[in-house]
């Protein structure tokens, strides 16, 4: 899960990591008291989970707090590479000496995690990388050991940073592991006029699995305003994605899922959605994803795509006839069932004998279907 | 011959009690696997009783192993402990583990990989349906009964289903060993692994490899292909039309370039000389025309 940008800054600040005072502002009516206490001339940014918001307008400097509300305004009004704007941060201003890069990634080739540091920061760090990548040091970290104050100063050095980055260095590798997150990053990180030490800016990237273990991600992961058939499946545990295409997908396995989109797509329609009942699923779980997919106005057919190894498809078909029961059904639902209990489930659902249903054996010749159906053929 | 696993290999099964380890260790014992004994520290010196078969329950993979040779533990451990499971075969000495749990922070992952590599230990997964070679054991959830005769294709692949669907296409040809190597960001074998296990395997004579899109995992193994694997190999890589991942930050960008998208692995194999399907089933036949020669 990707953080927004103000989410991340509390964290470099529980973990001792200096940022500039700042608010958190949704509604523009509050926007003035806040400039107020703030000092007057803030920076009024967007909080979205995108790249490229600055070049976008999304970041503004507004002179006192009257024009700091007509600035918030036009900025939570603006779409940002199709994310609304709903939220946006007001910060202190302050005066930059320098700008550095600071980071730490999974590395999953090295099966382990990247320090990755630049004394030249900002906005163009990717193009730094990749014309001069000796300006930017990339240092792997021993989990074994971590980042120690000796570690955080090799770091430092590597990447020609000032001694007094260290400790950051040192406190953001402290946010990487007491958090469970699998990318921070600090750009710019810089050095005031006056000799501060400040992130301006942060990315952090939380590991989704290790919710159980850090109880306080609860409130972070509520999105409000995510889509409503997308939280619909949320509710019912399903792994849901909506796309924008006209065949309703439902599979098992992610990798079964994603390559049931691709043949789909390689008949010429598109997928509504993706969704992985997942392995070992019951007929209940099979049933609930099939009445979300239905309920998507934008279905024109279903392609239910089964192979069964731990999954067993006569618990499949029992969802499938258990959803029949439940959903008035006008959309044609092709389903191709294979593998572990495959000719029980195919039974199944020949005794139920849906007109709107119709069994293929083959993956490929079951995705074709699919597609013609949702075009308006046979 | 098969890789990682042969007939003789001594399977410990942690995890064994719990409802996922019981149903799991009843399949690979009718598959033919030699499980000597499950491992679970609250229940040593108790016995489980699976169909016709009694297997012993250990306080610890050290026990277990003494008491029984045990080379291979497949750890079913929930995720909040499978770290520490994984550490203590390792500590133990055991030559391979093989970890189903799904759901494992990747922290974890990160450490019990570097601690196992440390001592020689080799792990598959996390996240992993396992390792099978049909005719001589099975240790996973691969069902055995998808591809029962041992034949002359390796299979590497990162998708469980996919493995799954691929094994049954390929059920006539036969199957030297298939490896589920997890899709997890960090994996303890690689598909690189595989491929050199299989080059040096003489009953492999052909390799299909399974990829999908995220991380550069099928770039690498594509540069490998191409210097040093002699063998036809076939891909199929998923993902081509799936959401785009998160965006990483620039972190990620400077780390993995511009490599990660189905098009840029399907590229990258081609170039090594590797015929990439466009379907599972496209990619089964491609495999089966190059067997014939």
């Amino acid at each position: 899960m990707d953080l927004y940008e103000h989410q991340a800054r509390q964290l470099f600040a529980d973990h001792g990591i200096a940022v500039p005072d700042a608010e958190v502002v949704d509604d523009p009516s509050a926007v003035h008291a806040a400039a107020e206490r703030l000092g007057g001339r803030v920076v009024v940014k967007a909080q979205v989970k995108v790249g490229g918001r600055g070049k976008a307008g999304g970041v503004k400097v507004a002179e006192d707090p009257a024009a700091a509300v007509v600035t918030a305004r036009r900025i939570l009004g603006m779409d940002i590479k199709g994310h609304p704007v709903r939220t946006v941060m007001l910060a202190q201003p302050v005066d930059i000496g320098e700008e550095f890069y600071a980071g730490y990634v999974l590395d999953r080739a090295a099966g382990t995690f990247l320090a990755i540091a630049s004394a030249e920061g900002g906005m163009d760090i990717e193009e730094v990388a990749a014309t001069r990548p000796e300006a930017v040091a990339r240092i792997h970290v021993d989990p074994a050991e971590g980042v120690s104050e000796a570690v955080a100063a090799r770091i430092a050095v590597a990447a020609s940073l000032p001694p007094e980055t260290a400790p950051v260095l040192q406190a953001l590798w402290q946010v990487l592991t007491a958090e469970d997150a699998l990318l921070v990053e600090v750009n710019p990180l810089v050095r005031t006029t006056d000799g501060r030490i400040l992130a301006l800016d942060g990315k952090v990237t939380l590991d989704d699995n290790a919710a159980f273990r850090q109880p306080r991600r609860d409130a972070d992961s509520v999105d409000p305003h995510g889509d409503p058939l997308e939280a619909a499946a949320a509710d019912k545990g399903l792994n849901y994605v909506r796309l924008d295409g006209e065949v309703g997908i439902i599979g098992n396995g992610a990798g079964l899922v994603m390559s049931t989109l691709d043949v789909v797509a390689g008949c010429g329609a598109r997928p509504a959605n993706f969704l992985d009942i997942g392995g070992g699923a019951s007929a209940r779980v099979m049933a609930d994803g099939l009445t979300v997919i239905l309920s998507d106005p934008a279905v024109k057919s279903v392609f239910v795509n089964v192979f069964g190894g731990i999954t067993a498809c006569d618990a499949v078909a029992d969802g499938i006839v258990q959803a029949l029961d439940s959903v008035h059904l006008t959309k044609p639902l092709v389903v191709r069932l294979d593998g572990n209990n495959a000719a029980r489930g195919r039974a199944i659902l020949d005794g139920r004998a849906h007109p709107m249903v119709q069994q293929v054996t083959t993956m490929d010749g079951a995705a074709d279907r699919a597609a013609r159906l949702a075009q308006g053929g046979h | 011959m098969a890789i990682f696993l042969n007939k003789e290999s001594k399977v410990l099964v942690q995890g064994m009690t719990g409802a996922e380890g019981m149903k799991h260790t009843r399949r690979m014992l009718a598959a033919g696997t030699q499980i000597v004994g499950g491992v679970n520290p609250r229940k040593a010196g108790r016995a489980v009783e699976l169909d016709d078969r009694t297997v012993p329950v250990f306080g610890s993979v050290r026990d277990g192993m003494d008491a029984t040779g045990a080379d291979v533990t497949v750890v079913f451990v929930p995720p909040p402990f499978a770290r520490a499971a994984v550490v203590e075969a390792a500590d133990a000495g055991i030559g391979l583990a093989v970890v189903i749990t799904e759901g494992i922070p990747v922290h974890d992952a990160v450490a019990f990989n570097a601690h196992a590599r440390a001592r020689g230990t080799r792990v598959l997964g996390p996240n992993c349906p396992g390792v099978i070679s049909p005719g001589h054991s099975n240790a996973g959830i691969i069902p055995a009964d998808i591809a029962t005769e041992p034949g002359r294709i390796g299979l590497v692949s990162k998708s469980g289903t996919l493995t799954y669907q691929l094994m049954h296409e390929l059920r006539g040809t036969g199957f030297s060993t298939a490896v589920g190597i997890g899709g997890d960001p960090v994996t303890g074998t690689s598909h690189i692994d595989c491929l050199t296990a299989f080059e040096n395997d003489p009953d492999t004579e052909l390799i299909v490899l399974i990829g999908e899109i995220g991380g550069d995992a099928e770039e690498r193994a594509a540069a490998h292909i191409a210097q040093h694997i002699t063998k036809p190999v076939v891909g199929y890589i998923a993902g081509f039309t799936a959401p785009e991942g998160r965006t990483m930050g620039h972190a990620g960008a400077i780390v993995s370039g511009s490599s990660g998208t189905a098009s840029a692995k399907k590229k990258a194999l081609e170039a090594a000389g590797v015929a990439v399907g466009a379907t599972p089933t496209e990619t089964a036949r491609l495999a089966e025309d190059r067997l014939r020669g």
